[in-house]
């Protein structure tokens, strides 16, 4: 099997008046289609440039980031890549369908068919009936599936998620992670999950990637295997091994620190 | 409809009476204020003929409705205002536009802006005056004058602090800078061009008394330069407080507008 998407030996650094900030340092890792993957690391390393990297919003300097064996360009912002940021960003002037929409409006693909799989979507996740809500009227965990399905709307061949539960209290958290890490199971979507909390990363990925403090290198990736069937993100947290992974990865954090 | 306990309505009775008690005060004190103007005119504590009265002010303001001159200065003041008005939106939103477009523009502009913006705009009457002739379309850019310089800064400034990360969201779903500007900058910037609308209204006003008094022919503020010069300050001081009327009026209109929307969303 191919990957679907390598990331090989890349450096990236910030500029500005002050002098350089070398963000990531020779970082190679590769992604199968259909894997999970989480990136953890000490907050400030790196893991969101490394994400905005793979997603062509920022030009990495060394290396080569290729998915589907093609090279990711700045100007190819491409459509098989599915980004979904910190917070959610609904716009509060736009009703949840409008904003679910938003991605298709601005790739001007409002089809009826694209239209009916968000329909479809959205009464699947519980959200039909908020269709013309205000985001401001949405629980966390609500806005939080509502900017997934307007990324998912999109048909990515990749998932990008930046800390998308952070925001959120704790026990919202525990279930909208459990909610998406479901959601991206359905949809067989392959993933890269950026998080500084080892539990989360344990509980949804199949692989871990641990990332040093600043500047950015990999320090070691870690296969999660729980040996379950169905894994969910809240049945992972109750495994065996979970806690021994846990341990294993907080170690090699801490000897870093 | 739950019960209301005998506390919340007192405490609402209490806030209602409050309102009333204010809103009764207004009034009372504009009352008191024309009733010690019109004794002290009457009883020759003040020179009535150059503090006028409010009873002299009201006849002035009746015979001329009846001769229909006054609807006429009113209605070319207004029209002047409006259009100025209307030219300061729309070019106050396209510049703010283009230099939110064009970093490197707003970046070369912007001590000439500032300068610009911190002009006294009557000093430029004359100018106007000699450069465009003494008509209308100066009185309109005079009016545009005071106001257009400050709306860009405040409408440039307001695009800039549109949140980043909503930006990047549009990036991240494959949006350009235009994307951005039509789906963020300008929907979000509603509420500021409400209210940089609701100031740029009296501005306008304020800009086109001043290019009546270099340069026209009728108007209010024409009326006031001439009342002044041929010492009818009765026609001064009405003119002043149809100015009040007028600018509270479209104050009043852009409020409703800002309130409604604001509302809805």
């Amino acid at each position: 099997m191919k990957p679907l998407l390598e990331v090989r030996d890349v450096s990236l650094s910030y500029h500005t008046l002050q002098g350089e900030t070398t963000a990531l340092s020779h970082i190679s890792f590769t992604l199968m289609p259909g894997e999970f993957i989480a990136i953890v690391g000490p907050s400030g390393c790196g893991k969101s440039t490394l994400l905005n990297a793979i997603c062509g919003l920022l030009e990495i300097e060394h290396g080569s980031i290729l998915m589907n064996q093609n090279p990711i360009g700045i100007q190819s912002r491409s459509s098989r890549i599915g980004y979904m940021l910190q917070k959610d960003h609904l716009l509060e002037w736009r009703s949840i369908y409008k904003n679910v929409l938003l991605g298709l409006e601005i790739r001007r693909e409002v089809t009826p068919e694209k239209k009916a799989l968000v329909d479809e979507m959205l009464s699947t996740y519980g959200l039909d009936k908020f269709k013309n809500a205000r985001p401001s009227q949405l629980s966390g965990g609500m806005r939080q599936r509502a900017a997934l399905i307007r990324t998912l709307a999109l048909k990515p061949d990749l998932l990008l998620l930046d800390e998308p539960f952070s925001a959120l209290d704790y026990q919202t958290r525990l279930n909208v992670s459990d909610d998406i890490g479901k959601i991206l199971k359905k949809e067989h979507k392959p993933a890269i999950l950026v998080t500084h909390d080892i539990s989360e990363a344990i509980s949804m990925a199949d692989k871990v990637i641990i990332l040093s403090k600043r500047p950015a290198t990999l320090l070691r990736i870690v296969t999660i295997d729980l040996g379950m069937e169905e894994r969910t993100p809240l049945a992972s947290r109750n495994a065996p091994e979970f806690k021994s992974y846990f341990n294993l990865i907080w170690k090699e954090l801490n000897q870093n620190a | 409809m739950p019960e209301v306990s005998s506390a919340q309505k007192k405490y609402l009775l209490r806030h209602k009476h409050e309102k009333q008690f204010v809103a009764l005060m207004r009034l009372l004190l504009f009352a008191v204020f024309l009733l010690l103007w019109e004794i002290s005119a009457r009883m020759g504590w003040i020179d009535s003929f150059i503090f006028s009265s409010p009873c002299q002010i009201y006849e002035t303001f009746i015979t001329m409705c009846m001769d229909q001159s006054l609807f006429t200065h009113i209605g070319i003041t207004l029209k002047e205002t409006l259009l100025s008005f209307v030219f300061v939106v729309l070019l106050g939103i396209g510049t703010a536009v283009l230099l939110w477009t064009f970093p490197k523009l707003s970046a070369i502009l912007e001590p000439y802006l500032v300068i610009l913006n911190s002009l006294p705009k009557s000093a430029l009457a004359p100018l106007l005056i000699v450069w465009l002739g003494a008509n209308q379309r100066t009185i309109v850019v005079a009016g545009m004058s005071v106001a257009i310089f400050g709306s860009i800064i405040s409408l440039h400034t307001g695009f800039q602090e549109v949140d980043p990360e909503k930006g990047k969201l549009i990036a991240t779903l494959g949006g350009t800078k235009k994307d951005e500007l039509l789906k963020i900058v300008l929907p979000s910037s509603v509420p500021l061009i409400l209210s940089v609308m609701k100031v740029n209204i009296g501005l306008c006003l304020v800009g086109v008394i001043i290019g009546e008094f270099i340069g026209a022919k009728s108007g209010l503020g024409y009326l006031i330069i001439y009342g002044s010069q041929t010492f009818k300050l009765t026609w001064v001081l009405m003119s002043i407080v149809i100015l009040c009327f007028i600018a509270m009026g479209l104050y009043g209109i852009l409020g409703i507008i800002e309130k409604k929307y604001l509302r809805r969303m």
